[in-house]
Formats: C-alpha cells, structure tokens, sequence
C-alpha cells in the first residue's frame, strides 16, 4: 500500500492525529471539526456519551468511513484511508467490543489463521516455535493450546490484543475494551496496555465511559459530545467532576417540563431484589426502590451499571435470586395476567427486539395488549374489524407514519416504532409504566413528543420509572433521580435539589 | 456353514458386516462433517446417496466400467450440493427445509431414470483379500475387503490433517463457527460453504455408487432406506471428527449386522429385533449424547441445529 521510494514508517509505536476532522451524514453532522493527536506510544482515551461520535470518529480513522473533511496523519505523515485493509497494512488496528475470535480454535490457530499470510499447509512445528517465542516477547501471556471458547472473557480480550500486536499493528484503537470483563480483569488487562505503551511497542486510544479506567491508566483523555471536540487534556490535570461536567455538558440548564397534579400511594416497591447480570459474574442488588402515583422516578447511569438488567428483571425477563417486586401492594412477577390486572406496562429499550413481533404488522402488534379481550372480560375468537378500527384509530393518535398498516413492523423507522409501542401501552389505564431510553435513536421533534406522552401519563396520576442514559432526559422529566453504578443505587435526590455535577460524580463510581 | 466355527461365528460375521456395510455411512458422514463444520447442515445426503447408487450403477452398466461408475455418482454429488449451497445462499433460506426438498427431488430423480436399470447387472467394484492368512473360509469373507472402504479409511484421516494443519481445514472452521469473525477476516461465508457442500455431496454420491456396485451390489429403490439419514445422526455422535466418523461408521455396520450373524448361526426366533439395531442405536445415540442444560460440545457454532 505504500508508494514506492516513499520511507517506511519509523518502528515502534505509531504516532496518529486527525486534523479538524469532519463526517456528516446527509443534513445530520456526526463529527464536527475534531482535532486530536495521539503521541506515540500515550494511551490516549475519548470520552463521550453514547452517540457523542466517538465511533464515527475511530471508523474514519479505520477507514470504514470516508471523512467529509479534514486530514489524517500517521506518523507525521498526510495518510489516504481507503478502507480497513489499508489501515490494516499501515499498521491501525481495531479491538472491537464483541470478541472477533472463533470460538472453536485453538489459540494458536485464531492467531495463525488471522494472518494474511498463513500457509496453505501449516507446519505447526515452525508455527508453534514462532509463537511461542512472539509470546515470550509479550508481557501477558495466553495459554496457546486451549480452545478460545474455554477461555475467561479477560483473557480473551488479552488475545484480542495480542493478536493485534502478532499481526504487526502499533497504533490500536480499543472500543470499550472493558465492557464484557469484571473490574478485576480489565485493571490487568489495562496494566498490560499501558506497560505496552511505556516499552513504546504501541500508541492507544480507548473509547470508554469509566472514568476509573481514565484516571488510572490513560495519559491524556479527549471529550467528545454532540460530534464537538468539548474537552482535552492530561489526565493528571483533571478531575472526574471535569471530565464529567465536559462529557454531559453541564453548561447546558435543562428546565423541566410542566407538571401538575399530587403525588399518590406506592405504586412499585422493589425490595432487596438481586439478579445475574448479563455476563454472569456480577450481580445487581437493589435494595429499595419505590415509584409513587403521579410520579416520574429517573434511573440515572452510565450504561452497563445494571439498568438493562433491571429493566429485564422487572419485564420478566431476567430470573430473581432474592426479593419482592409488589405493585400496589400485590406480588408482581410480571405474568400477563399481573400485568393485565396492575395495569403494568413497559417501553423497552429496543422496542423492536423486545417490546414487537417484527414480522407481524403494526395493527397486529398494537393489538398484543387487547387482542384477547373485550372490554373488561376475555375472549377467544379474535375480531380482525375491530383489532383493525382500533389500530387505525391509534396509529392516527400517535402519529405514527406508516405506509402500510398490515405491513410488518419491522419495516418501519425507530421513532415510528417507538410511538406505535407507546400508542399500545398508554392506551387504556395505566397505573405503572416503565422505561428505557424511550428516545435513544431518535429526531428532535420524534423526542420532544415522546417526553410530552410520558409527562401527561404522570400528571394522570401514572407511576412512572424512566432509565435513561441521557441525563439530559432524567433531569428534564424526572420528579425524583436515583444514580445506578456497579449494579446498585449509589444516590438519591429530589429534582428541586438535585447538580448535574453530584450526579455526575456518582454515576462515575465515585461516592 | 458357520456350524463349524459355533458361537465365533458371530462375532466374525459382525466384523465383517460392518465392513461391509459401513462404507456407505462413512463417506456419507466424511461429507456431512465437511459440510457441517463450515455452518451447514445437508440433510439432502439421502438423496444424494440414492441417486448417486443409480447415476453409478446405471453408469457401470452402460460403459461397463465400475469407476466410471463411482466418478459419475461422485459428480452428481456435486451438483447436487452446489444446489443446495446455491439456494442455501439466499437470504431467508432454512438449510433443513431446503436438505429435505433435495432429499425427496434426489430420490425421485433416482426412481425416475433408474427404472430401466433394475434388471440389468453391472460390474462390481473391486475388492481386496486381506484374509489369505487364514484356512477359515468365514474369515476370508470377513476380511474380503472393498478399496473404497480403504480409501474411506485414507480421507478420514487426510480430513482429520485436514482440518488441523492446512489453511483449508482452518479456514472451513473458521466460516462454520463464527460468520462475524470470517467477515472479519475478510472471507466469503456464503461462497466457501457452497463449495464444501458441492464436495461434501461428491462424498455422499461415492457412499451410493457403493450400495448399487459392490454391497447389496444391484440397483433397487430400497437401496438406501434411510442410511443417508442415519449417517447425519452419526456425525453429531461422531463430534464432528473425522476419524471418529471412521469408528462410527464401523459401529453402525456392525450393529446392521448383528441380525444376519444371528440368523446365520441358528438364532430363528427374534432375530428380526435385531434387524432394528442400527435405528435403536440411531436413536439411542442421540438421547445419551444431547443435554438440556449444556451445548454440545465441539458443534460448529454456525450450524442451525445447535444456535
């Protein structure tokens, strides 16, 4: 890929800078005019909400998109990324968040089979002579002969970045490298890294959220929020307050909506309720949380604190270890005959994957709640006319665009889908509804009605818990704010009384 | 007779059924192992297998030449699974529904242009006395060894290198356990799946130019009955191992076996049960290999029966 005559790159780690680098996608501006250099051999880390463009960013460096303007250098030198491969041979390398290993092989075969250059006919002899010695060279070490399936998660993320280092890459780009991995293992995994970029073998820049990881292992750490460069710096020289206040924007004040009517009686009480996590190591463990009639309660967090495993928990999703979940009094263990009766409904994160049957059509899937009843008592032949009146009735209420009402969907847009499973679960009474970043995803106006429907079903007398990512969206609706961090309720505050830097403070792990 | 040899008679009858038998099961389960570790499931052998005994025989016949006879059937595997990789390749498209469609189409395909071939005989293929060292005419039969089991022996094992020592065997498991980490290496999932399901159907075909060539040695529509299915069962108790299938393969063929060897020694009441050994086996292989609770072990992640 190299132009002939030209020098070769200087060995060792790699130095990267973007130069006012620009992507836009249509009329929606991704990454405004970021500037960012990673010195050679510096693990360097981006901070940045979820949709801040911290992967629009490393995909133009990688080559997977094609910056709309601004400049690439590596090395010093002007770099043309035509795509992946191309980085690839420059020496760019990428650990993705999920695990790129093929779960059968041998570590030895993952790591030869990855090269370009494998053999037709492998003498493992030569192979294994080469590898042993690549990894007496490394300062971790994976067991060669075990098959990558029998591995922990922390050690294959190691392979992940050992095979980087084998295929000759120096300058790594890490995505969220700790997500899947116990606290334990991502500091070892993050001490190797750096002891890599101190022995000057690999220059780093890490995506990530943990403002633990940053102060520990990161030199300097770049802010990225809304597409903007917000924030830069040596990591010595900053404060998780700072880092905080740059990644949410605390310049921003977010007034909160109207609101009107009391606060009722208890409507949820969770107590003492402890699940497995996602990856099966951790454990959420809530040990009080109440949501009170006419109430909006914001679960605050950085994602991957427990949320999502709540929110499953409370949908019936997730199995209970230990504790009570009662709505109104009554044990809730979200049957849809409690639901029915409670009056429970929920707007999950991904409304498609969880809340939808994506081939069925959109009357069929806003019918899920009432297709089997007929007005307070059940029925057994369904009524298509009616079914149909009705999802006609509410996808022109919702606002729903649809091109075909018996079409699935599935083919719909994410705003779209979000109204018609809201314009399903609002309808009706509604004694507690429960949510997941109900506007992840969507556009501006798509958003501002969505937080208008929920705010009139709480100044209903409707008991509300909203888990958001968006802090933004907690403090804008929330009469009462409770922080998640490491699976547990780390704060609690009211909304009158509640900074954006507190809060802020709990969600990155530090009480 | 086997009166002369008394209750030895058995388990020599038993060696050399499963011999005899096995071939068929074991080049059908070399290729449904070949195309199940690259993420795809070939129900279709069956057909394959059934037509593959009529392509061989009716080739033999016409050129009188068993080879040819054998070199056809394995072409006709080989369109054969070039269809089904083709139409597999498609989006939407469930390899079981399609496998069962070409299981059905291989068959009737088979009955259809194998009609005028009923009657007339063909060339039979080669075998080789490895019994000469003994003076017992049963032993000598047992051992009357036919070159394709040897060279099923031979690809067994070439497989087994195969997939441990050569870009292709790496590369096949590669695609059969994890389509992301394939794309990820910039390799064409679809594409090499479609080519070891056309070599996987070449295998199968072989295994039918067996039945109708060598053993029962004529071309009839019952020739198969379900072997072809069988040996799919054998790859998951084979554990996706080449030289498991082997051994597999020859446990299958004894257990066939085991009703004749009954019969031949005098056994007159019951033995008909033990005609049911194979299935019994099929069956009982399957109940004691799978868990509830735990993924079977060494299965390709990308196959549609284990996701």
């Amino acid at each position: 890929m190299s132009i002939i005559g030209e020098e070769p790159l200087p060995p060792g780690a790699l130095e990267v800078e973007t130069l006012g680098m620009t992507m836009r996608f249509g009329a929606f501006t991704a990454l405004d005019d970021v500037s960012i250099r990673v010195a050679p051999g510096s693990f360097h880390a981006l901070l940045g909400e979820n949709g801040a463009g911290k992967s629009t960013l490393v995909k133009c460096i990688m080559g997977f998109y094609h910056a709309t303007s601004g400049e690439l250098l590596v090395g010093g030198r002007e770099a043309r990324i035509a795509d992946p491969r191309h980085a690839h041979a420059m020496g760019l390398g990428m650990v993705y968040q999920h695990f790129t290993l093929v779960p059968s092989l041998t570590v030895a075969e993952n790591l030869v089979i990855s090269r370009k250059d494998a053999p037709a006919v492998i003498d493992w002899g030569k192979e294994r002579a080469g590898l042993d010695a690549f990894m007496q060279s490394m300062p971790f070490r994976v067991p060669l002969d075990q098959t990558v399936a029998r591995l922990a998660a922390g050690e294959k993320q190691k392979l992940e970045i050992l095979k980087q280092l084998y295929l000759g890459r120096r300058f790594l780009i890490l995505d969220e490298p700790t997500s899947v991995l116990t606290p334990d293992e991502a500091d070892e995994v993050l001490g190797h890294v750096r002891a890599l970029c101190e022995a000057g073998e690999i220059s780093v820049l890490m995506i990530t959220h943990k403002f633990r990881e940053v102060t520990a292992f990161a030199d300097e750490v770049s802010v990225l929020r809304r597409g903007k460069l917000v924030g830069q710096g040596k990591v010595a020289d900053l404060t998780h307050a700072q880092m905080a206040a740059m990644m949410i924007g605390a310049e921003k004040d977010t007034t909160p909506a109207p609101r009107s009517g009391t606060t009722g009686a208890p409507v949820l009480e969770i107590d003492g309720i402890r699940a497995l996590d996602r990856s099966g190591l951790k454990e959420i463990d809530i040990r009080s949380l109440t949501v009170r009639a006419g109430e909006i309660v914001g679960i605050a967090g950085i994602s991957g604190n427990g949320q999502m495993e709540l929110m499953e928990v409370l949908t019936g999703q997730r199995p209970l270890m230990a504790g009570a979940i009662k709505v109104e009094g009554a044990p809730y263990s979200a049957t849809r005959a409690e639901a029915q009766r409670l009056a429970v409904r929920y707007l999950p994160e991904e409304p498609l994957r969880n809340a939808c049957a994506g081939r069925m059509s959109v009357i069929e899937n806003i019918a899920f709640r009432s297709f089997d009843r007929k007005g307070d008592s059940p029925r057994f032949w369904t009524s298509g006319k009616e079914m149909r009146a009705r999802g006609t009735e509410l996808i022109a209420a919702f606002k729903v665009k649809v091109a075909a009402p018996d079409g699935p969907i599935a083919a719909l847009s994410g705003g779209n889908v979000q109204r018609a499973v809201l314009a399903r679960e609002l309808t009706g009474a509604v004694r507690l509804l429960v949510i997941s970043n109900p506007c992840f995803g969507l556009d501006f106006s798509a958003v501002a009605e969505i937080r208008a429907r929920i705010m009139a079903a709480r100044n209903a007398g409707t008991a509300v818990l909203l888990m958001s990512e968006d802090l933004d969206e907690v403090m804008e609706l929330s009469d009462r704010i409770v922080v998640m961090s490491e699976g547990r309720i780390s704060y609690e505050v009211t909304a009158a009384q509640a900074s954006l830097a507190e809060i802020g403070h709990h969600m990155g792990g530090h009480a | 007779m086997a009166g002369d040899l008394g209750l030895w008679g058995i388990p020599v009858a038993i060696v050399g059924g499963a011999i005899r038998v096995s071939t068929p099961f074991l080049f059908v389960s070399l290729g449904e192992v070949l195309t199940e570790r690259s993420g795809r499931i070939n129900l279709g052998l069956e057909g394959t297998l059934v037509f593959g005994a009529m392509a061989g025989y009716g080739t033999a016949v016409l050129t009188g030449s068993a080879w040819a006879g054998v070199l056809v059937a394995a072409l006709a595997g080989v369109v054969f699974g070039l269809v089904h990789g083709i139409i597999c390749s498609l989006p939407k498209v469930n390899d079981i529904a399609v496998g069962i469609a070409m299981m059905l189409l291989g068959s009737g395909l088979a009955f259809y242009f194998g009609k005028p071939f009923i009657q007339p005989t063909a060339p039979d293929l080669p075998a080789i006395a490895l019994g000469g060292w003994s003076d017992l005419p049963q032993v000598q039969a047992a051992l009357n060894v036919n070159v394709l089991f040897l060279i099923g022996l031979a690809l067994a094992l070439v497989m087994a290198w195969m997939f441990r020592s050569t870009k292709v065997g790496l590369t096949l498991r590669v695609v059969g356990d994890s389509t992301d980490a394939a794309r990820a290496m910039g390799l064409r999932p679809a594409v090499i799946r479609t080519l070891a399901t056309a070599a996987g159907g070449a295998f199968a075909g072989v295994g039918g130019a067996y039945l109708s060539l060598y053993y029962p040695g004529s071309w009839n529509e019952a020739i198969s009955s379900g072997q072809g299915l069988m040996a799919v069962a054998l790859v998951i108790f084979a554990r996706w191992n080449p030289v498991a299938c082997f051994w597999a393969a020859l446990l299958f063929g004894g257990a066939g076996a085991l009703g004749p060897a009954l019969q031949s020694v005098g056994v007159t009441k019951g033995y008909y049960l033990f005609y049911a050994a194979p299935y019994v086996l099929t069956l009982g292989v399957l109940i004691a290999t799978s868990s509830t609770t735990r993924a079977l072990s060494g299965a390709p992640g990308e196959l549609s029966i284990t996701k």
